[in-house]
């Protein structure tokens, strides 16, 4: 049971990774390719968090007066992630928008009919 | 297509594999705290913040935070690029039935009339008291955003003045990098932090701190604004 | 902890239901799902922080600029 606990959030961002990595490869919708990038972005954000925790400890704020230095999580992998987030947003957005100018040129969204680069 | 799925299965199973033997040798919730204990021990004395993510987002490793609300910037500019039409061309529907269809129901306009300056009054509390509470620049930008998301869905017909959410955007990074430079006159480094620090735990500490908070919750409330605003393609 | 099993185990099935469904509002509310466990499960991580900036910006945003997309474009995948 112990080796259940230890792994579980390993196979959660594990299986989320794999799981984007199977929609971009095999999937030929554009917006459905989009949505596996979004996987991909938040197993990530997942496994960088669970590296930087220790059992039995808190979180980095000091507003009361019995946390001291000696009991808090690392917070150098929440900075990191809080940036990853904003930054999977503004690429979305970009890609959303290339996605509906492909759309409105070609009348399909289908990746295996847009071949020509050329107009 | 039979083989892509195939091959495609393969190759994930031997990524899968990798993991596995990746992962086995990070314990999971020992102690490997190994930079951060300087930023823990002496984050409050330095900075006067007690969120220690927050010290360290905006103080110790502040010009990361620059370039991520330039990546941002540089989205919403992007899609405003892309998404450009030159001539609106207006279909002045004087038809009054497809007028009435368009309106949304009278539980969602009430709503969102009552709700709207409350959720911009929560979005302000985030980021006003970033330095106290978790929080910040960022969430209480999002929530900024999704208030006038609410505006858009409740009313089909109303655009928000896109010149003055410019200018209150481009004030933003303007305060942000005009702080910078102060720092760099009167301390010798690009993002010091030059003003007096305070007594912790109340608003008024922690030096320049919660006036960049400020600048970044405006900026990015008001770029995911825009972002939405283009893609609806409503203002003129 | 098996309160934190248990949602995981959601999470993998909400996010292979959004391999498998055809019309496109379902995949998005799916993954608008899985925004909102990984939310929780930072909570249980000990980051208050990073929860607050997923639910905001993962859940909300990322949901409405996709259905905004989609409006736009096709709603159904089609088949060759």
């Amino acid at each position: 049971m112990n080796l259940i606990y230890n792994w579980m959030y390993y196979i959660s961002s594990g299986g989320l990774i794999l799981i984007g990595m199977y929609i971009v490869l095999v999937k030929t919708n554009l917006i459905k390719i989009i949505i596996g990038l979004h996987f991909i972005d938040t197993g990530i954000n997942i496994l960088l968090i669970c590296i930087g925790y220790v059992k039995g400890r808190t979180a980095p704020i000091f507003s009361t007066s019995g946390i001291n230095p000696t009991n808090v999580v690392d917070p150098v992998p929440q900075a990191l992630v809080l940036t990853a987030i904003v930054i999977g947003v503004a690429v979305l957005a970009l890609a959303l928008s290339i996605a509906i100018k492909v759309y409105e040129h070609n009348k399909t969204l289908n990746v295996s009919k847009i071949k020509r680069l050329k107009w | 297509m039979r083989t892509r799925k195939i091959v495609s299965i393969i190759i994930l199973l031997i990524i899968a594999g990798g993991f596995m033997i990746t992962f086995s040798q990070i314990p999971f919730g020992k102690d490997k705290i190994n930079v951060a204990n300087y930023y823990i021990s002496r984050g409050i004395e330095e900075t006067g913040a007690v969120n220690i993510v927050t010290s360290v987002v905006l103080n110790y490793r502040g010009f990361d935070t620059l370039g991520e609300v330039t990546v941002l910037f540089i989205a919403a500019i992007g899609l405003g690029a892309v998404l450009f039409v030159e001539k609106r061309v207006q279909k002045h529907t004087s038809d009054n039935k497809e007028d009435k269809a368009k309106r949304a129901s009278l539980i969602l306009r009430t709503g969102s009339n009552l709700l709207f300056p409350l959720i911009l009054l929560f979005g302000a509390y985030i980021f006003i008291h970033g330095h106290l509470t978790p929080g910040g620049g960022f969430q209480g930008g999002a929530v900024v955003a999704s208030g006038f998301l609410l505006i858009y869905l409740a009313f089909p017909k109303q655009s928000i003045n896109k010149k003055s959410s410019s200018v209150a955007e481009s004030l933003g990074g303007l305060i942000f990098i005009g702080i910078g430079l102060l720092g760099l006159i009167f301390s010798g480094y690009f993002l010091s932090n030059f003003l007096p620090k305070g007594i912790p735990n109340t608003l008024f500490s922690a030096g320049i701190i919660p006036i960049i908070y400020i600048a970044v919750g405006f900026k990015v409330g008001f770029d995911l604004t825009g972002i939405i605003d283009d893609l609806l393609g409503r203002s003129k | 902890m098996i309160f934190q099993l248990i949602l995981i185990f959601i999470m993998i099935i909400l996010a292979v239901a959004a391999v498998v469904f055809k019309d496109l509002i379902n995949a998005v509310v799916a993954c608008a799902a899985v925004s909102l466990i990984t939310s929780i499960l930072f909570y249980f991580l000990q980051a208050p922080d990073v929860a607050m900036a997923e639910a905001a910006i993962g859940a909300g945003l990322t949901t409405a600029i996709f259905i905004i997309a989609i409006r736009r474009t096709e709603r159904h995948e089609k088949e060759k």
